[in-house]
């Protein structure tokens, strides 16, 4: 008997073809499937099929660069054991579906609303009445953050159990910025509107979210990505993420106070986001990537002006680097601060930039390549200690990295594809995924259309969904004072978990 | 004119904060605001109104003003040249010590008051580090009382350089320490961040988080004032009494320039300290006061 069916990165296939197993031997075999390191689960979600819920379930295999989607077929009222009870990295998808249908878990072990969605089964549950975990010692002291964050960036509330400094627990609570995004995909019917949608998942990976959607978009419509997009496309994603990385240096350097590093790692950072401002008109690189066509060609003029910044960026980067990291005073904020084990780091399910750190081969670009991406023979950058100094490392790595691959893709500008090959609408009743590594990780789309050929069912996994509990777990056993660092070393994104 | 040294030191204070932010701006690249934003800005909040929350006492309302008053009466103490201060009596450091306790455990009541576990955080912090500066501080203070035979401040600091040059050795190795002590005690690097927007590291900073308007001012201008007070007890290190005051006065205004620049400048180039390292950096200032006296003794021929 099939029990899933192996499909590529952005590839698209009919629904029917997605086999249905009993919940039993769906449960067994994709938690058998997550005993083999070179698995994870990239999504997995329920949407609701003939007054039932239809389960789907994708396992990236790392080595063979496929993805096995399996589904069930439950009733909406069904109590049943759970994926997590198995395998740690699912709680959180479980953990959506609970507070979307009401499914029921026997042995999950924490059931935590993730966000407090408009539409989730339950509107008796808010966050005003949310139990978080207490503490009965008189010894301990508890602590609450936010939701209004001191920089004012985006709204989380974090609640620490401290003995003292010493942060015994952390827990997390977001959903303030949940705006509804997935239901919105289905009610916004233009093409240009859902574009639009996609670049506001994340305001800081418009161009990871827009390429994910694009991608997945393109594939349902049947449509031949010329080289020319996947050029811009793949360049426009290292730029970005050298940009953010930079940003992020620069703001890990005013957390522990080191001014001269903020200055000039800010400083840094603002040629290459004017780029994007030379190149399509905003800094953040919206409006750049449109499914099926690119309204702003990359030029060879582009592409010189492009390594001229690098030539002025990476001797001033390289040399501030190197102050920093020789500092007694900065290594002496970074290393052991913020620790992740490579267990911990396996066990929820980490992406990106949070498993790379803990010494854990996780990258789409290396593993599932999609774009120009299989001609750069990604070899993912890995650290093994799991603290704030290995995300850090990381970041400066990935941006020379990344400054290689451009340059690599700069000998080589495509032409731009002239050939007027028209979007066509969506396949009916088909399923797509598509896969992207953004900065932060990786990202994960997935959509099915009806028998119109309208979207029924939209899917959106940002990385933070899975990283936010390794920032809990990092700071445990740190001093409180610690936290602001650990948060900014991992720099979640709030929006793209609450959508 | 007794009165005299609380002008030069009132007068050093207005421009204090400003030029360490000077500073601080120029080696990051930037023009930065004029040396005197910062009193401006104090003074932008002198005329507003204060908020209070209705769960804080009377005890948050007073604690500004008398922590303020404290250091005003330490600033008091202060010699200045041959002159002494407004209030000079035998063991006056003993004295400026407590007064600067008693406005600071007014400060720390004060946060507790508010009822919120950032500002007990805070005060926690703030309470420990002051604790441990103390040892030094007297240690210093007193080795000087030994020396010179005397327990006073004016005493202490004009008759402090009659012996030889060896005094005025010892003298920086003071300023060293008096430096650190008034970065420690005003909560600047490498103890405290006064510049960071995050409750969680801050020490001085968020114990005053909820303190607005008149009060607000009042904390961030005897914040300026206490530096200006240390720095004229370092400039009491290198006057020496009997000297005209077009001596006197260029030592003790470029000393105040030195001491505000120094500051900006660490706070450029280094990062601040784990929380759980300052403990340790504040008891190595204990070490560097008992070299002092260590000095002292052999200076008096008390060991050997």
């Amino acid at each position: 008997m099939i029990k899933h069916i192996s499909i590529k990165n952005n590839q698209s296939i009919s629904l029917h073809d997605i086999p249905v197993l009993k919940y039993d031997d769906f449960l067994a075999h994709n938690t058998s499937l997550l005993k083999e390191e070179h698995h994870h689960c990239v999504n997995y979600f329920g949407f609701p099929q003939e007054r039932k819920l239809r389960l789907i379930c994708c396992i990236a295999n790392d080595n063979e660069h496929t993805i096995l989607v399996s589904s069930s077929l439950i009733n909406l009222d069904s109590t049943l054991p759970s994926f997590t009870h198995h395998h740690l990295s699912f709680h959180i998808f479980e953990r959506e579906i609970h507070e979307n249908y009401g499914i029921r878990y026997s042995d999950h072990p924490w059931l935590k609303p993730i966000r407090f969605s408009h539409d989730r089964y339950d509107r008796n549950s808010k966050i005003e009445n949310y139990p978080f975990y207490k503490i009965d010692s008189e010894e301990l002291h508890e602590v609450g953050v936010g939701p209004i964050h001191a920089g004012i960036i985006e709204p989380g509330h974090f609640r620490f159990i401290c003995n003292g400094e010493q942060i015994i627990h952390l827990e997390i609570q977001l959903g303030f910025q949940h705006r509804g995004i997935e239901k919105l995909f289905l009610e916004k019917k233009k093409l240009l509107q859902r574009t639009i949608l996609a670049e506001s998942i994340a305001g800081d990976t418009v161009v990871g979210h827009t390429t994910a959607f694009v991608n997945l978009w393109e594939s349902l419509c049947g449509f031949k990505v010329g080289n020319d997009l996947m050029f811009s496309r793949t360049l426009a994603l290292e730029l970005e993420r050298i940009a953010i990385h930079t940003g992020d240096l620069s703001a890990i350097c005013n957390d522990i106070a080191y001014q001269l590093g903020s200055a000039v790692f800010g400083r840094l950072r603002t040629p290459v986001i004017n780029f994007f401002q030379i190149w399509c008109g905003n800094r953040m690189a919206k409006g750049l990537v449109r499914a099926g066509k690119n309204n702003f060609p990359f030029s060879k003029e582009l592409g010189n002006r492009l390594l001229h910044l690098f030539e002025q960026y990476e001797p001033d980067f390289k040399e501030m680097y190197a102050e920093f990291k020789t500092l007694p005073s900065v290594l002496a904020r970074l290393e052991k601060t913020g620790i992740v084990t490579k267990e911990q780091a396996y066990s929820i399910g980490a992406v990106g930039m949070s498993a790379r750190m803990s010494g854990i081969v996780r990258d789409i670009r290396m593993t599932h390549p999609h774009d120009l991406y299989p001609q750069l023979h990604h070899k993912p950058i890995l650290k093994h200690h799991g603290d704030v100094y290995s995300r850090t490392q990381i970041r400066k790595e990935e941006i020379l990295q990344s400054i290689d691959y451009i340059k690599t893709l700069l000998k080589n500008i495509p032409e731009e594809d002239k050939s007027s090959q028209k979007l066509k609408s969506p396949s009916a009743n088909a399923f797509a995924i598509s896969l992207t590594e953004g900065w932060r990780g990786e990202i994960c789309h997935c959509a099915i259309t009806d028998e119109k050929g309208e979207i029924a069912h939209y899917k959106i996994k940002d990385p933070s969904m899975h990283n936010w509990l390794a920032l809990a777990l990092s700071v445990r056993n740190n001093e409180i004072s610690d936290f602001p660092l650990c948060n900014k070393s991992f720099n979640l994104s709030y929006c793209g978990h609450d959508l | 004119m007794k009165v005299l040294n609380l002008i030069y030191i009132i007068a050093a204070s207005l421009f204090f904060n400003g030029i360490i932010i000077r500073t601080k701006s120029i080696f990051s690249g930037r023009m930065g605001p004029g040396i005197f934003q910062p009193l401006k800005d104090i003074w932008r909040l002198f005329r507003k109104g204060a908020v209070y929350s209705q769960t804080s006492s009377f005890i948050f309302q007073i604690a500004p003003t008398i922590y303020f008053a404290s250091v005003l009466m330490a600033v008091f103490v202060i010699p200045f040249g041959g002159q002494p201060g407004l209030i000079s009596f035998k063991g006056d450091f003993v004295f400026f010590a407590y007064v600067l306790a008693l406005g600071k455990f007014f400060m720390i009541i004060s946060a507790l008051d508010t009822g919120s576990s950032f500002e007990g955080m805070g005060a926690s912090r703030e309470a420990l580090y002051s604790m441990l500066v103390e040892p030094a501080f007297f240690i210093l203070i007193g080795s000087f009382a030994l020396l010179t035979g005397h327990t006073s401040f004016y005493e202490i600091f004009s008759s402090l350089h009659f012996g030889s040059y060896i005094s005025y050795r010892i003298g920086v190795l003071a300023a060293f320490v008096l430096v650190i002590i008034a970065m420690i005690e005003n909560s600047r690097m490498p103890v405290d961040d006064p510049k960071t927007h995050l409750e969680l590291t801050m020490i001085h900073e968020v114990m005053i988080l909820d303190n607005s308007g008149f009060d607000l001012g009042l904390i961030l201008y005897t914040s300026s004032l206490k530096f200006a007070m240390y720095g004229a007890i370092i400039a009491n290190l290198f006057l020496t009494p009997g000297n005209e005051w077009y001596y006197s006065i260029p030592i003790f205004i470029g000393i105040q320039i030195f001491f505000a620049v120094l500051i900006g400048t660490i706070e450029s180039f280094m990062a601040r300290f784990r929380m759980n390292h300052n403990p340790e950096f504040i008891f190595a200032l204990t070490t560097a006061s008992l070299l002092i006296f260590l000095g002292v003794l052999l200076i008096l021929g008390k060991i050997i």
